[in-house]
């Protein structure tokens, strides 16, 4: 008798009793669906951080600069000596200041947006481009002018898209529009990368107090931890302790980031796998039931001549073919509830975050329902298959 | 002519906490090829100790059970399955067949477990079901048919094989007088056609349908001989106190 013939024999007996089979099947499809919307999911929020990093490139170094008293500390002077002495390493440099002050426009008062006391090179460094004026420059810096450059969501939504000369208010200072920033992100939204501003930041430490962090660029992305290491050498020279400074690459956080998030849907998608073995379990209990049920036909097959190899595989594709059957049921569903998932994170986080199950995930569902049903198929499979054709018989 | 079953004094001893009950005690006889043979005796004579043995569904405890010239008493249990597969054709008194499947389904089993393609199986499976007479039914379930009918589809079955030996056990049972005499008359006609058949049964009015009875008391042979001998039929009562001692 071949496995085709068992197959097929599996494939009638799960068709007669299909309501049995659906809910011995339960156990599978939750702990498939499970496994597939978890990963999903990681792997969308993944794709959502990578996406939200990446405008800030990934070859960015951030320096924190804690004061050390009077004695020692860094002036911005110092900080850009430090990059010009590392050429080989390092680019562009630039202090940024983070307010937390409103932005005023006329009698509007805008709260999203990201306000920061940068140098000329920052835009150029964040990856955006002026559409319409001009960019700070190295004497707004030096002359702490009251002009900022702001993003294209202020410019569209508070000036009708022409900004340029118009004026607004930060922190009780008002400063002049000099420059729009080109559009980042496809729709122009409330907090997103287009809501922001940028005033010098000589400007903005005399309404926020001193410089503390720079951004920096590298050179060569694949120069990363050299570069790093050049920066902080330096920092060290001046400080004489690495208490005083922090020095963290823009890829290394998403890095760090990223595998957070991979352990977390390690252990979620670890708890739903547990619910693929209850289903073993529960296939197992159906099975054995089964066997009992069934011990006449296998006392009259056996009287026909069936070998216990056969009893035995009849029984285990049968309970193969219901988690098999089992698992692609769970992957449809995993399919349809992550998409469903997809919608809700979407309205609800006002933010696009697909849930994006892989083809791994699904084929290793899949795989491990096939497996668990050989698995807890095994048992009572055996156990039909040594039946003593004689009682078995006589079993009513 | 060598003998297609021969039991050499074959015993089966059960085991029940310490007493030893004794199915077969002894039991010598030879069936020759063509035969028909009926096994008689009341229960707890050891007749279906009897069945199980030659059927190959048991071996016996002591004494050598030799089928067509095979010692099956040391075979194990896949080289018995096999034995049952090709030899054997069972024809049993609850019909047995396999409620899921249709008629024609159940009469391939065995071939199934022989290894037969499935067209030449569906073939022979429609031919045997022609035999007893319900070929056009043979996309029906068991449940849809009389018991009488059932038990054809059975003797289909046990013929499909193509077996060596047609093992009937009460084949009449469970039936009224009249379907049992219709299943009664396939069975002489399946000896008709050269076929040995053994009948396993208790009711003295259906062994005499035999050429040949061997009767059965308490695990031994009493009887064996012609069916026709006035002494055939009747039951010795002289140890009428150890009468049942191997029920």
């Amino acid at each position: 008798m071949s496995i085709l013939e068992s197959f097929s024999l599996a494939v009638k007996n799960i068709l007669s009793s299909k309501t049995r089979t659906l809910l011995t099947m339960l156990g599978i499809i939750i702990g498939v669906a499970a496994v597939i919307v978890i990963v999903g999911l990681g792997n969308g929020l993944e794709q959502y951080m990578t996406d939200s990093f990446s405008g800030l490139g990934t070859n960015t170094l951030t320096v924190n600069v804690m004061s050390r008293g009077s004695t020692r500390s860094l002036s911005v002077d110092e900080m850009y000596d430090i990059v010009e002495e590392n050429s080989d390493y390092l680019d562009l440099c630039s202090p940024t200041v983070s307010m937390n002050g409103y932005v005023k426009i006329g009698s509007d008062t805008v709260s999203s947006t990201s306000v920061q006391g940068v140098s000329e090179d920052y835009v150029d460094i964040s990856g955006a481009s002026v559409s319409s004026g001009r960019n700070l420059q190295y004497s707004d810096m030096k002359l702490r002018a009251k002009v900022c450059v702001i993003g294209a969501y202020l410019d569209q939504a508070y000036f009708g898209g022409s900004a340029v000369g118009q004026t607004l208010r930060v922190g009780g200072q008002s400063l002049t529009v000099v420059g729009v920033l080109a559009q980042q992100e496809d729709t122009l939204e409330e907090g997103s990368g287009d809501d922001c501003l940028y005033l010098p930041y000589t400007t903005a430490s005399r309404i926020s107090g001193e410089v503390s962090s720079y951004v920096v660029t590298v050179k060569d992305e694949n120069q990363l931890d050299q570069s790093v290491a050049a920066l902080e050498n330096a920092l060290y020279e001046i400080f004489s302790s690495d208490d005083y400074y922090t020095v963290t690459s823009m890829a290394e956080m998403v890095e760090t980031m990223t595998s957070m998030i991979n352990i977390l849907v390690g252990v979620l998608a670890g708890i739903a796998a547990i619910s693929l073995v209850v289903g073993g379990i529960g296939i197992m209990n159906i099975m054995l039931v089964s066997v009992t049920e069934r011990t006449r036909e296998i006392g009259i097959r056996k009287s026909l001549g069936a070998k216990e190899r056969y009893i035995m595989q009849q029984f285990v594709i049968e309970a193969a073919c219901t988690s098999a059957l089992g698992g692609i049921f769970g992957i449809l569903f995993g399919y349809l509830l992550s998409a469903a998932a997809s919608q809700v994170v979407t309205r609800l986080m006002e933010e696009t975050l697909a849930v994006a199950p892989t083809l791994a995930a699904v084929a290793l569902a899949f795989g491990i329902s096939v497996g668990i049903g050989i698995l807890f198929g095994y048992l009572p499979a055996k156990k039909a298959a040594k039946l003593n054709p004689i009682d078995a018989l006589r079993y009513d | 002519m060598k003998a297609l079953i021969e039991f050499r004094d074959a015993c089966k001893y059960y085991y029940m906490g310490d007493t030893v009950v004794k199915a077969a005690d002894g039991i010598s006889f030879q069936i020759y090829k063509g035969e028909f043979v009926a096994i008689v005796g009341q229960s707890g004579s050891g007749k279906s100790t009897c069945m199980n043995i030659i059927g190959c569904l048991d071996v016996p405890t002591e004494g050598t059970y030799l089928l067509d010239g095979r010692d099956v008493s040391q075979m194990n249990k896949n080289e018995l399955a096999e034995i049952r597969n090709e030899m054997l054709g069972f024809i049993f008194q609850q019909y047995n067949l396999l409620p899921k499947l249709n008629l024609v389904e159940n009469v391939e089993v065995p071939l199934m477990y022989a290894g037969v393609p499935r067209a030449e199986r569906r073939e022979r499976a429609l031919l045997a079901l022609d035999m007893v007479g319900l070929r056009e039914k043979y996309k029906h379930k068991p449940s849809e048919l009389s018991g009488g009918q059932q038990q054809r589809v059975s003797i289909a079955r046990a013929l499909a094989g193509d077996p060596s030996v047609i093992l009937a056990d009460e084949p009449t049972g469970a039936l009224d007088s009249r379907t049992g005499r219709e299943v009664l008359g396939i069975i002489q006609q399946l000896h008709a056609a050269g076929n040995t058949v053994v009948l396993i049964t208790h009711d003295n009015s259906i062994a005499v349908q035999a050429q040949r009875i061997i009767r059965l008391e308490d695990g031994h042979v009493i009887y064996d001989g012609p069916a026709d001998a006035p002494d055939a039929v009747v039951t010795p009562r002289a140890a009428g106190t150890e009468g049942g001692a191997a029920s």
